[in-house]
């Protein structure tokens, strides 16, 4: 049967056609390597397209003082001191060069007067940082890549008289599994949505750039295409994960009308000066911040309005604070009684800018409100609650190449992997994480192809991956996928969200291995022909492998830190900082283990203040002062 | 809040296929999507329906609501009377190959076919300076979601086949505006190539892709009529071209 199967081969397969995996992409293809883009949906629809806000890269543009060093410390700071400080350095450095490259490939960022390129105020940047386009930049960045690869493909079809020769996009595929031989990677197995049929690619590396896992909770702003592909696939290859427990609840998302609750509010409305307030009109957000912060925010609304038109003299107002701290703000007021009738707080931007500037500046926010809610943004203000929005966990890779640690020939880029944004990400360091590692791992996986060469697949492991592929419609009367994920979503929603406990955790535990029980005996109704349930069936195992790793590693962590917190254990622990936690798939269960996190090098460490570290370290790390 | 909403969505594939009566509870604030999604969930699990962000920002659900191409998660059920049967059809214009989801790939053809963006060669990373004003005219065509819906509506294609072949659609006439307009494209005579090689002049200005963008990009006024215009300047006026080129390398500067 292995015989009659769609079966490619190529030198780098590239699973996920977001920033990060079109970035991987071209970085191959230019260094001359046949790639393969595999992803979900059609080219070009990936959940990038979301993003609205921009990229942080600190150009000076706006603001001379900026540079990487400065980038660095607000990304730690964000991140609480967890990031992976070479992941966090590389972003840095590297991110003003990888959108200057974009301007080079055709994108049109909005401008400065002097027509420079623009760059916007965020939270938790002390510069105007983030290059963007309206609020639609990540449209702007898949649209100028997807672009860059139709170049790409000109170029060849005028060479060699075939564009799909060196890269090619193969839309509306799932893959199901990772293939590997002789324990190095060997290629990727999946099935073309439109009707079913399996397909293999043959190929020594795999870059997984698969994005995120929000469809594993109730409320979230991801597509549907969210549901921890790569994650979960990596996992099944033996790779591991990195601190799965953290993930970030959005502040702002729509909680009304009950069709769009979840949907995203960019945070550029508050980096263009909106306000949060209560049912009881107070502007609370004065009342949530942190020690840690006190001497960069505002604790009055007069300095906080003064910092929009003198930043050097005034400190940012409390709605910029880093996304946990404003989600957990949102919380803790709704859950006092004063949120509105949606569960929900308001977020006003009409009264400090004119109806033309706001329709200007957050076009597709005002189209999304007037559209879905009915509401005029210029006139009146917007309902906003915590969102499910991105998993700062993922892949444990090495910085500088990308590569998956433990497994040869595998890389990840992007959401998927983890360790860049340490407990919180700071909003626009995806888009440019995207870029910076994206083209990373093209170079890693290209250097890897370079030194290693082909590795055939086998017919045993094809065998393998085409049976389970055929398992759901051989049975019939079992689990249905779209209950099971629709309890899934209650589980992590209730026990494992925003605010978690220890006996909650336990208990979310217990009931994802009982949901993992069940979900082996799903079937599919229909045939194979772009069946969604039988799509389901795959992306809910994954979403299953994702939530017992995200549950377990939330149990064993005794602390609150960025997108985690335990009602049981609040505030950072020192000790706590020191630790990442690590999941691997033993075949039957997720397994984590402690190990701990690399240590900052003196040239780092130095470039804080000291004063601002003892807040985070422990006293014996601070006297060693970083490593040499 | 809730009320009944009768449907009647198309099942089928490329071979045959008819229109299904069904009957489903929709909650007010709810758009065609949910109501598809909760169709899927509870009485068809096979039903075929492409989507993707849910917010009108990818243009995957693109599909013909009473016969109107539209957004299914941007077409709020209100819109309709309660006793109104909605009825949901694939896009037209596209050979379909299950339920709502159709064969688009006419339109990647299309995209491949368009020459991409030439960057000066001595403008160094970083160096680029633009005006606002300047970037702004592309950055209205940049906004395009792909959904495809003015390449369903487009009447030279929607019924002829035939046409298909050398005609690009309206999507890719703002594409190509786009590039015309860009401040640093170096390719020269895109308009040209537009009359030529993509079909232009099979385009009267009937406006109907200007009215089913979800985006609401003035694609009549902005990017074919001024192209048409320009075309029949060039056609006839060495003098107006070499102006234009001028114009063109000053916005470099």
């Amino acid at each position: 049967m292995t015989q009659n199967i769609e079966r490619h081969k190529y030198d780098i397969v590239v699973i996920g056609a977001g920033g990060a995996g079109l970035r991987a992409a071209v970085e191959a293809r230019e260094a001359g390597l046949s790639v393969a883009i595999v992803c979900k949906s059609l080219f070009g629809k990936a959940h990038t397209v979301m993003a609205e806000g921009g990229a942080a890269a600190s150009m000076g543009n706006v603001n001379d003082n900026d540079n990487w060093m400065v980038h660095f410390r607000d990304t730690m700071r964000g991140g609480k001191f967890l990031n992976h400080y070479r992941m966090a350095e590389l972003h840095a450095k590297e991110a003003p060069d990888r959108i200057w490259e974009l301007e080079t490939w055709g994108a049109l960022f909005d401008r400065t007067k002097e027509g420079k390129i623009s760059q916007r105020n965020f939270g938790g940047h002390e510069y105007p940082r983030l290059a963007h386009v309206g609020d639609r930049t990540g449209l702007e960045l898949i649209r100028t890549m997807q672009q860059r690869i139709v170049a790409l493909q000109q170029k060849d079809q005028r060479d060699t008289g075939d564009a799909e020769k060196n890269i090619k996009v193969f839309a509306e595929v799932t893959i199901t599994e990772i293939l590997k031989e002789n324990g190095k990677i060997a290629g990727a197995y999946g099935y073309r949505r439109s009707n079913g049929e399996e397909i293999l690619f043959e190929a020594p590396a795999v870059i997984i750039a698969t994005g995120g896992v929000g469809k594993t909770f109730k409320i979230t702003s991801n597509s549907w295409e969210g549901t921890g592909d790569g994650h979960a696939l990596a996992l099944k290859a033996g790779a591991n994960l990195v601190d799965m427990e953290f993930l970030q609840f959005h502040p702002t998302g729509m909680v009304w009308p009950l069709s769009v609750k979840g949907l995203l509010v960019t945070e550029s409305v508050r980096g263009e000066g909106g306000i949060l307030t209560n049912t009881a009109g107070e502007r609370f957000m004065f009342k949530y911040i942190p020690d840690v912060f006190k001497d960069k925010y505002a604790d009055n609304e007069a300095e906080a309005d003064r910092w929009y038109v003198d930043q050097d003299n005034n400190r940012r107002p409390p709605e910029l604070l880093p996304r946990d701290e404003v989600a957990r703000a949102i919380n803790s007021e709704v859950k006092a009684g004063r949120g509105t009738e949606h569960g929900g707080v308001f977020l006003d931007v009409s009264k400090r800018l004119s109806a033309e500037i706001i329709k200007k500046r957050l076009p597709s926010m005002w189209h999304q409100f007037y559209e879905l809610a009915g509401v005029d943004i210029t006139k009146e203000p917007m309902e906003v609650g915590p969102t499910c929005h991105y998993v700062m966990g993922g892949v444990e890779v090495e910085p500088d190449s990308a590569a998956a640690v433990g497994v040869d020939g595998l890389f990840a880029a992007g959401e998927v992997a983890g360790g860049m944004h340490g407990s919180n990400r700071l909003g626009g360091n995806s888009l440019t994480d995207l870029l910076v590692f994206g083209r990373r791992a093209g170079m890693g996986a290209a250097n890897y192809v370079k030194t290693h060469g082909a590795n055939p697949v086998s017919d045993a492991t094809i065998e393998k991956a085409a049976a389970r592929i055929a398992a759901p419609f051989t049975r019939t009367g079992g689990e249905n996928a779209y209950a099971l994920h629709q309890e899934l979503q209650e589980v992590t929603h209730n026990l494992v969200g925003i605010i978690r406990t220890g006996p909650e955790l336990s208990e979310a535990i217990e009931k994802i291995a009982e949901l993992r029980k069940r979900s082996a005996n799903i079937s599919v109704s229909g045939d194979r022909v772009f069946n969604p349930g039988f799509h389901l069936a795959f992306d809910l195992d994954n979403m299953l492998l994702v939530a017992e790793s995200t549950a377990k590693s939330a149990l064993l962590r005794q602390e609150s830190r960025g997108g985690h917190t335990r009602d049981d254990f609040p505030g950072m622990n020192s000790t706590w900082r020191q630790v990442n936690h690590i999941s691997s798939f033993d075949g039957e269960q997720v397994n984590i283990k402690a190990q701990p996190l690399p240590v900052l090098p003196k040239e780092l460490f130095d470039l804080f203040d000291v004063h601002e570290l003892e807040k985070y370290m422990t006293p014996q790390e601070i006297a060693k002062g970083g490593s040499n | 809040m809730a009320r009944t909403l009768k449907l009647r969505i198309w099942r089928g594939n490329d071979k045959d296929g008819a229109l299904q009566d069904v009957s489903v509870e929709a909650n007010s604030g709810e758009v065609v999507l949910d109501i598809i999604h909760r169709v899927q969930a509870t009485q068809m699990g096979d039903l075929a329906v492409r989507w993707n962000c849910k917010a009108g920002k990818c243009g995957s659900c693109s599909m013909e609501i009473n016969g109107k191409p539209r957004l299914a998660c941007m077409t709020q059920i209100s819109a309709y009377p309660e006793d109104e049967v909605i009825t949901i059809t694939p896009l037209r214009a596209f050979p379909v190959i299950k339920d709502l989801v159709t064969d688009v790939s006419f339109n990647y053809k299309k995209a491949m076919e368009v020459r991409a963006y030439e960057h000066p060669v001595d403008l160094k990373p970083g160096d680029a300076r633009m005006e606002q004003v300047d970037v702004e005219r592309s950055q209205e065509f940049r906004k395009c979601i792909e959904c495809f819906l003015c390449q369903d509506t487009c009447h030279v294609i929607r019924d002829h086949e035939e046409n298909k072949k050398s005609f690009a659609g309206p999507r890719f006439f703002i594409r190509i505006a786009e590039l015309d307009m860009h401040p640093l494209d170096t390719l020269r005579n895109r308009k040209q190539t537009a009359q030529q090689e993509h079909g232009l002049g099979m385009c009267n200005i009937t406006k109907c892709c200007t009215e089913v963008c979800p985006e609401h990009i003035r694609i009549t006024d902005n990017a074919i009529i001024p192209m048409k215009e320009r075309v029949v300047d060039v056609k006839y006026d060495p003098l107006r071209w070499l102006g234009s080129v001028i114009r063109k390398r000053d916005g470099i500067l």
